[in-house]
């Protein structure tokens, strides 16, 4: 039978190509890759909406001005263009936010890839992920209402503010430890099983396995996981606009007040700076600095994801 | 007697020098896990406990007020929320989805410009929601002239929900196996029939799964909200796409930022009412994805 097929086939003398274009399919694929495009588009205006009030605003402002001071408040007369307190307050409630989300969010990991069972796993995936759809503004207003007043009981001698950084950074290290967790675990998930059974053949441990064999092999997908949190927790707004404050004045203790990147773009953006102030300008510099750090911690993290991944089959 | 008990697994041998050491480990790792969940149990309880005075029906039927808050209302933020969501289902599901299709079963790796989309969408998915605010004033406000509209509000959470409608229907689409692919060409089908009769129907439930979690998202969204002018009490229903608006988490934030201990309650119950309808989008995200996962 399929020789009589090749037959046929052979004897009608046509090649086995399409013998006309089909349209409809050329048009399907252009219309799919527009589709693609708009995120190459969404990056773009991204740029564009940075690049000309900054240009603009540093017109103005020199650049020995913006980094070389340590006075903010653009919103004040007169204004202060020293941009180190915001950058300081992102950097600290950074840290504070990672200090929680790494440990847990990593511990988490090797629980859910390690040692729990299917029933397990079947009740704390869902957690974590619902812990990932908690809104930011919800974060931030238990972290304003409940956490803070609770810290303030418990600790009396940090003397911590109404408003302050250690607050607002604990919840954002709560919001990104589902991140840390499900990233490292995909990762810690595509080790293969060899490796695993390689270790306890030598005679390792559960625990040995899984800190020595499977944390080093998933490592490039935990460091990106953890660059990814970094640059969540930087660029995270509500939380510290509500239990942060906007007050930036340089400080580095944690239980003060303090004014992130994100929060000032949300408090100038929010008030009605005038098209064109040197305030509104502001937020956009603010803006670029901010897209600049992040977009470079996202960059190195997909790159290490591509790089480093090792290769099992 | 020795024959009778079960055969012990190399785990169970390994760790048989160390036991205590093994069992801190694994309690430690569970405790970690734990943490999230009492935190979880604690913040619905805590904000259930706040709210509850004024979870009635005044909540929803009434507007916001600054003058009254003891009878201030939500309404405005709930429609607000539906219609940006609505739109946001309209504009960022189709070019997600069909962003996906073409990444997953069009797009050439090596070429450089696919490349690049690819590691665009990856970056994009990480840009702060205020820089997407920026964007929308920038661009969308001011430079289009849309103004501070519900069609400014949808375009710019469309725009930061896309990398994530974008990235889980890929996963959905490339967990169909190639075998149902070449089977349909192999039936003479064209790429696009292939795509649209078999790829597609078998990746619905990973899609839909996908989709509403990226709903659930921007649902939850206030920070570019903030930048769009949403941020004022809006007394008054939305009336069609170029009203101006307010959203639930907007309500809240400016609630938050109140003195008043009444507007504290009011957040609280907002919260409540937001909190309860994305448990719910995300239960049944949860219950698609087990009950139509198919494994292949």
């Amino acid at each position: 039978m399929s020789a009589q097929h090749l037959k046929t086939a052979s004897g009608a003398s046509r090649s086995l190509a399409r013998s006309r274009p089909r349209y409809g399919e050329v048009l399907v694929k252009a219309v799919l890759m527009l589709a693609a495009l708009v995120s190459v588009a969404t990056t773009v205006g991204i740029v564009f909406a940075l690049l000309e009030p900054t240009i603009e605003f540093f017109g103005e402002v020199s650049l020995g001005e913006f980094f070389g001071s340590t006075t903010w408040g653009p919103l004040f007369n007169p204004p202060a263009f020293g941009v180190w307190p915001i950058i300081v307050a992102t950097l600290e409630i950074t840290l504070i936010a990672i200090v929680v989300a790494v440990p847990l969010g990593l511990a988490a990991a090797i629980y859910l890839s390690e040692y729990a069972t299917p029933r397990v796993r079947k009740i704390f995936k869902p957690v974590l992920e619902v812990l990932a759809g908690v809104p930011t503004v919800v974060f931030g207003f238990f972290a304003l209402t409940f956490v803070t007043p609770l810290l303030r009981d418990v600790f009396p001698f940090l003397e911590l503010e109404a408003k302050n950084g250690l607050g607002a950074g604990l919840l954002v290290g709560v919001m990104i430890i589902p991140i840390v967790a499900s990233l490292s675990e995909d990762s810690m998930a595509a080790v293969p099983n060899g490796l695993r059974e390689g270790s306890y053949a030598l005679g390792a441990s559960k625990m040995l396995t899984s800190v020595r064999v499977v944390v080093p092999a998933a490592f490039s997908g935990i460091v990106a996981a953890i660059i990814l949190a970094i640059s969540r927790a930087a660029g995270e707004t509500m939380i510290v606009a509500i239990a942060g404050g906007f007050k930036s004045v340089f400080t580095l203790y944690p239980g003060d007040e303090m004014s992130t990147m994100a929060a000032f773009i949300a408090q100038a953006g929010s008030g009605d700076a005038s098209v064109g102030s040197i305030a509104y300008k502001t937020i956009f510099a603010v803006g670029s600095l901010l897209f600049i750090m992040t977009f470079a911690m996202n960059y190195v993290s997909a790159r290490m994801v591509q790089k480093y991944r090792e290769v099992y089959d | 007697m020795a024959v009778l008990s079960t055969p012990k697994s190399a785990v169970q041998l390994a760790s048989k020098g160390r036991p205590l050491k093994e069992h801190l480990f694994r309690i430690a790792l569970l405790a970690s896990l734990a943490i999230a969940l009492v935190f979880l149990a604690m913040l619905i309880v805590y904000v259930v406990q706040e709210g509850w005075p004024r979870l009635d029906a005044t909540l929803w039927e009434n507007q916001p007020s600054i003058r009254r808050p003891e009878t201030a209302g939500i309404q405005s933020g709930i429609f607000g929320t539906l219609w940006i969501i609505g739109l946001t289902a309209l504009m960022a599901l189709p070019t997600g989805i069909l962003a996906a299709i073409y990444l997953e079963e069009y797009a050439d790796k090596s070429k450089w410009y696919n490349r690049l989309i690819e590691l665009n969408i990856s970056n994009l998915a990480a840009v702060p929601s205020i820089v997407y605010g920026i964007l929308g004033l920038g661009i969308i406000a001011r430079w289009m002239q849309f103004g501070f509209t519900i069609m400014t509000g949808a375009i710019t959470v469309s725009l930061l929900v896309l990398p994530i409608v974008i990235i889980s229907a890929r996963e959905a689409i490339r967990a169909v196996p190639p075998s149902i692919r070449e089977g349909s060409l192999a039936l003479g089908a064209t790429q696009w029939q292939t795509i649209y009769r078999q790829v597609l129907p078998a990746s619905v439930p990973g899609i839909a799964t996908g989709s509403i979690l990226a709903l659930s998202r921007a649902i939850g969204e206030a920070a570019p909200f903030l930048m769009l002018g949403a941020a004022t009490l809006v007394r008054f229903n939305p009336e069609g796409v170029w009203s101006s608006f307010s959203v639930l988490p907007i309500q809240i934030y400016s609630f938050i930022t109140r003195p008043q201990a009444e507007f504290s309650v009011l957040a609280a119950a907002a919260i409540v009412i937001l909190l309860a309808i994305l448990l719910l989008m995300n239960s049944v995200a949860i219950w698609l994805r087990n009950r139509y996962q198919k494994r292949w």
